[in-house]
């Protein structure tokens, strides 16, 4: 089940430039939460610090707490590795892995060392399923996987982390690399998806945000200028920047 | 005006670029018509499988030769590979990129020391100590293998690290996504993704073990025989040319341009399995 996720007083430096300032996020339920604010906010910033995906780049200094369910995720009661599980993500571009379809759907078992043959078939079938794509790639699960039309290599990402049963999924404008069916595909499958797990989504798109988030934050130079519920953000803002923004009157 | 020059340079390259090709294929062209007639003659049975390889009686059997180089071009690969292979992976994956400025450079260095100063090396420190620790003449196999172990360590070095160099960042990233540790992540995902690098590099590597001559024929001793082990004396299919090129008339001379010709082709199937690993990497 999908566990409370609470960001509080989060500062990150990149070097000596602060890309998040402060920043307070607060989630429980499933609910997918959307992050929208134009380019070079820190949208991504802020995403990558769920999964301390920032800790691979040299010079980043982060403060504040991000609490999993109550738990430090920068502290030593989390192995990262075992976060990095829990936490799963979706890249801009799709990136699966220069492998078959089964060896990508399969690998984070992999990862975990899981040998029973049997049982990972099944688990690379569901989440295939999981992912809408067994009935178009249950006859080819033994080839490359890079060869797939990019939809549905983003499909497959999405089916990689499932298999690893995470708890929150991010997504970093996992549409902006495919069509608009196909984006509208990947939106229905992550409101199928929100079911069971968090999801949190950095878009550029607003109309796509105001369709499928339940929460969503509006950041701006590195600050979550608001957060709260979608139809708030998008109707009735608090701020006046956040109505600049939605209103189109801001870049 | 100005389309005349251009096609004058145009011209001008071509000429050039088919004269270096014409001058290769005449090589070629003139090293079969040297050495064919000689195996087709002698039966390649018996020039391959003979083990008698007796210029003065007429007796030309290459088998001590073609074991000779074989014995010496694994040896290398033993030596040469895992380190080649395990230096690439620590070079690019692990080396911040200011030593990676230097390292590099070095390698690249490391390609151009003669290969005279490399037998030298074997002959005056390799060899004595093979003979002091495991006996025999210390001009050996083993003494071979070692010293073209590293001579082409920068060969598959430089070709390995490019190719794992050129991994898009994003399989790593994807990996680590899912819990993956920095060694999970190279070798599941970085190794199998710059594998036909990998792959050519070696076998450009192996292409140069077997073709190397002067550093081969100072430290294997050179005697015609077959070796009990690694620590006997060999001679190699390209020292069998070298040392008897100098006076060989008649049909030594083409015993030894078939020599040649056995190495040519030996040579040119190893760069087609180099060229198609390179390709099916680049299709990938
Ligand atoms: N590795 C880095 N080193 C230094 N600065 C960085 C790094 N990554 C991002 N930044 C800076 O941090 C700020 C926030 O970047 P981030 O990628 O989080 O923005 P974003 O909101 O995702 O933008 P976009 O919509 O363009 O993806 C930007 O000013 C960016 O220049
Ligand atoms: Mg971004």
């Amino acid at each position: 089940m999908p566990k409370i996720i609470k960001v509080k007083q989060l500062d990150l430096y990149y070097n000596q430039f602060q890309a998040l300032k402060s920043v307070n996020m607060d989630v429980d339920n499933n609910n997918i939460i959307g992050l929208i604010g134009p380019s070079g906010c820190g949208k991504s910033t802020l995403l990558r610090t769920l999964n301390r995906m920032n800790d691979l780049i040299e010079g980043v200094k982060i403060k504040g707490e991000i609490l999993l369910d109550g738990v430090n995720i920068y502290s030593s009661q989390m192995e990262i590795y075992e976060l990095r599980k829990r936490v799963g993500m979706v890249f801009q571009r799709p990136n699966p892995f220069p492998l078959s379809i089964f060896e990508n759907v399969s690998f984070g078992l992999k990862v975990e060392r899981f040998t029973d043959k049997k049982k990972t078939a099944e688990i690379v079938e569901k989440s295939l399923q999981a992912a809408w794509l067994w009935d178009d790639l249950k006859d080819k699960l033994n080839e490359s996987a890079i060869k797939l039309p990019l939809y549905q290599q983003q499909l497959l990402c999405i089916a990689r982390l499932l298999a690893v049963e995470p708890e929150v999924i991010l997504m970093d404008e996992p549409c902006s690399a495919l069509d608009p069916i196909a984006t509208m595909k990947v939106e229905e499958l992550m409101l199928e998806l929100k079911k069971e797990y968090h999801i949190v989504i950095v878009t550029h798109n607003m109309q796509q945000a105001a369709r499928i988030s339940d929460l969503c934050g509006y950041m701006l130079l590195g600050e979550m200028i608001e957060f709260g519920k979608t139809s708030d953000i998008f109707t009735n803002p608090r701020d006046k920047r956040t109505q600049d923004y939605i209103t189109g009157r801001y870049g | 005006m100005k389309v005349l020059t251009e096609k004058g340079i145009y011209r001008l390259l071509m000429i050039i670029a088919l004269s270096a090709i014409a001058m290769l294929l005449l090589i070629v062209l003139f090293i079969l018509k040297e050495g064919l007639p000689f195996i087709f003659i002698t039966g390649i049975r018996d020039f391959l499988l003979s083990s008698e390889w007796k210029p003065a009686a007429g007796k030309f059997g290459i088998f001590p030769m073609l074991v000779g180089s074989l014995w010496v071009t694994l040896g290398a690969m033993i030596v040469g590979v895992p380190l080649g292979l395990a230096g690439a992976v620590f070079i690019s994956e692990f080396i911040p990129r200011w030593a990676m400025k230097i390292i590099k450079p070095t390698i690249e260095l490391l390609a151009g020391i003669p290969s005279v100063v490399y037998g030298f090396i074997g002959v005056m420190v390799l060899a004595p100590l093979i003979r002091d620790y495991f006996g025999g003449p210390g001009l050996s196999i083993a003494a071979g293998a070692i010293i073209l172990g590293i001579m082409i360590l920068p060969t598959i070095l430089s070709i390995s690290i490019d190719s794992i160099k050129a991994v898009p960042n994003s399989y790593r990233e994807g990996a680590f996504a899912l819990g993956a540790t920095h060694w999970q992540t190279i070798h599941m995902v970085v190794i199998p993704a710059a594998r036909s690098g990998i792959v050519a590099g070696i076998i450009l590597g192996l292409g140069r073990a077997i073709g190397e001559t002067m550093a081969v024929i100072m430290v294997v001793g050179n005697a015609v025989k077959l070796p009990g082990s690694a620590f006997d004396s060999v001679r190699t299919l390209t020292a069998n040319i070298a040392l008897e090129m100098g006076y060989a008339t008649g049909k030594h001379r083409e015993a030894l341009f078939a020599t040649g010709v056995v190495l040519l082709v030996i040579i040119m199937v190893l760069n087609y399995f180099a060229a198609s690993a390179i390709k099916r990497g680049v299709k990938k």
